[in-house]
């Protein structure tokens, strides 16, 4: 009785008009428009930046320095991606630079022991998210915070990698073709940035999994109450974080011509939670945006490159990425104090 | 038809000797209530008296510490919030499980989303968003886009789209409130409270609502169970009582209270 009235209503609702959808859809973007503000702002900030660099220094837009930009951004935004993912369901993975730096070893030790290339990443890739798992099944599971677990893990597999490698930098071996494809040539590795921040933004607000991640961080109780799984959310983004972490290990890898077993490690981290916080994803969980954090990754490398061209000392840089970090974080703060006034 | 006229007045839910304790806390120490199809039973109870815990034991979301559930005069146990929602048990939390940072359409159907299937299971926001638009259109709720985030709805439009999310769920055969009207003015309360009763005219819905103020929900339920110290000490038919004898019980129980110590 119950259900037939519910369907008797549905098929009313078949035959009423759209109007009130359309009045709905120009009201409608209001919702998204914060986060696309943002975007656009970081936008907006990337494109003044060349404009300065390029009026200070003519070398700046030379296709050859182009490619040097693109290696400051590539692995960074695509571990940004990752930690996006694992931000908004209100978690943290210190561990995923140093995930970056084994599993290129995995790699290369499993096509010592004979198998072919793509095995070889794909079994690199497994182990990744094996430390994925871990991280998410210790958090989840034993209550530990993400902090403390992933922070354990990152010395964990910092040292386990300088173990395994001896602590001596190994050359990765692929034919030219597949050296190329897979981060060796410049446009490539930028191809796969682009593909995999579009594939995550997709995601993140197309696909339900996105929708419980946002669900997860944005009110733990009420989505447990709703019967979303959020351990399992949480699990599944850690693993994917790392996976993220493990393929631009991978990639940069072959860009390089040398895995080393101190490459990444807590920089490369910090660098992408530092895009994903100036591309507007909140610590606190449940907002944040991929693209925002690509966005935010290509500000940094455009930052780091201009000032190598124009001299500028690296410390330089590291001190306006500690206030462009703090600022950010500020404006984001207010823009949410905005948002609370107006919404009473 | 014939069929809701002959089943109305059975029994759907039952509990027998539930408790459940937190550690120390003893939230419910013996409660059994009787919930039958088509009836809207009020439960009363001050607060920390215990209300919300037996909605979240319904829910399937604590587990009892000890005692028992009946749905259809089946014994169940329910493992989790899933499990009783497909039972057909649908909370409204007192805190409302919505997020903020969704919209309301996605708010309405989380869980339970329309997909386009696929592996990546695709959601399908069109047919979502213009289903979620059309049931708060019939329900008399109106929003100027169900496109809006949950943190600009006031108090009053979040409590209304989370029951009508739970109102609009497939198979719902009993709704659970837990003070539906707290956070709302008396035109939005009203605008639940008649959604409440037009429910109960056309459907055989069986609802709990958890309630504080008896005097606002006292026309809309059939049965009115009191919750205190963790036991029910009032069960009665709407009908066999009154605002002032519900008034005098509580004003006792205060004496009371203020007399002797709770052991
Ligand atoms: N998850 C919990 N952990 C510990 N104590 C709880 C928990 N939930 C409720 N309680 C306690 O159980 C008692 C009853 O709470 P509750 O069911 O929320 O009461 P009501 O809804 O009637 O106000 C209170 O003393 C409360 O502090
Ligand atoms: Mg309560």
């Amino acid at each position: 009785m119950t259900q037939s009235n519910r369907h008797n209503a549905e098929g009313r609702v078949s035959e009423a008009p759209a109007a009130p959808a359309k009045r709905g859809s120009s009201l409608s973007r209001l919702g998204r428009n914060m986060a696309q503000w943002r975007e656009a702002s970081i936008l907006l900030a990337a494109i003044v930046l060349v404009i300065y660099f390029q009026a200070t220094s003519p070398a700046f837009l030379t296709l050859n320095n182009i490619g040097v930009l693109s290696q400051f951004a590539t692995a960074v935004a695509i571990i940004a991606a990752g930690q996006v993912m694992v931000l908004i369901c209100g978690e943290l993975d210190l561990s995923v630079g140093q995930v970056y730096a084994i599993t290129p070893f995995i790699m290369y030790f499993a096509q010592q022991a004979g198998l072919p290339l793509g095995v070889a990443i794909v079994l690199g890739l497994v182990v990744a998210a094996l430390i994925g798992l871990v991280n998410g099944l210790i958090t989840v599971g034993l209550g530990v915070s993400s902090f403390v677990t992933t922070l354990g893990m990152l010395f964990f597999i910092q040292g386990l990698t300088l173990t395994i490698s001896g602590g001596f930098p190994v050359q990765p071996v692929a034919g030219e073709f597949w050296t190329a494809v897979l981060g060796g040539n410049v446009f490539g590795a930028l191809l796969w940035m682009v593909a995999i921040a579009l594939l995550f933004q997709f995601i993140l607000f197309r696909t339900r999994w996105g929708l419980h991640t946002i669900a997860t961080g944005g009110n733990p109780l009420g989505a447990s109450q709703i019967g979303i799984r959020t351990g399992r959310v949480k699990i599944g983004n850690f693993m994917l974080c790392s996976m993220l972490g493990g393929f631009a290990g991978i990639l940069d890898a072959f860009r390089i011509g040398s895995i080393d077993p101190l490459a990444g490690g807590t920089e490369i981290m910090f660098m992408a939670i530092a895009s994903a916080v100036i591309g507007g994803t909140l610590l606190a969980g449940g907002s944040g945006t991929v693209i925002g954090a690509l966005l935010g990754a290509l500000v940094l490398a455009i930052l780091k490159d201009g000032f190598t061209i124009s001299g500028v000392s690296a410390y330089t840089f590291d001190m306006i990425l500690g206030l462009a970090i703090v600022i950010t974080m500020i404006m984001n703060v207010h823009l949410s104090r905005l948002r609370a006034r107006g919404k009473t | 038809m014939t069929a809701a006229t002959s089943s109305a007045g059975e029994e759907i839910l039952r509990g027998e000797n539930l408790s459940k304790s937190f550690g120390q806390v003893t939230a419910l120490s013996d409660v059994s209530f009787r919930l039958k199809k088509g009836e809207v039973l009020a439960l009363l109870g001050d607060n920390g008296a215990g209300k919300s815990t037996l909605m979240k034991i319904l829910t399937g979301f604590h587990r009892p510490t000890s005692g028992s559930l009946y749905f259809d005069n089946q014994p169940v146990e329910f493992g989790s919030v899933t499990h009783a929602r497909r039972a057909g048990i649908e909370p409204v939390y007192q805190d409302l499980a919505l997020i903020n940072e969704l919209s309301v359409f996605r708010n309405m159907f989380l869980k339970r989303e329309i997909l386009r299937g696929g592996p990546l299971r695709l959601l399908n926001d069109a047919a979502m968003r213009e289903k979620a638009d059309a049931q708060l259109r019939e329900i008399g709720i109106k929003l100027p886009s169900v496109d809006v985030p949950i943190s600009k709805l006031s108090g009053g439009q979040r409590q209304a789209i989370a029951v009508a999310r739970s109102v609009y769920s497939e198979n719902v055969r009993v709704l659970l409130l837990d003070e539906p009207t707290a956070a709302m003015g008396v035109r939005e309360s009203k605008q639940i409270l008649d959604l409440i009763r037009r429910l109960k005219e056309t459907s055989e819905l069986a609802v709990i609502i958890v309630a504080h103020n008896y005097a606002q929900i006292f026309d809309v339920c059939d049965r009115i169970n009191l919750l205190q110290y963790g036991t029910i000490t009032f069960d009665r038919a709407t009908a066999d009582t009154s605002i002032q004898e519900l008034t005098d019980i509580v004003v006792n129980s205060y004496r009371n209270a203020d007399q002797t110590t709770p052991a």
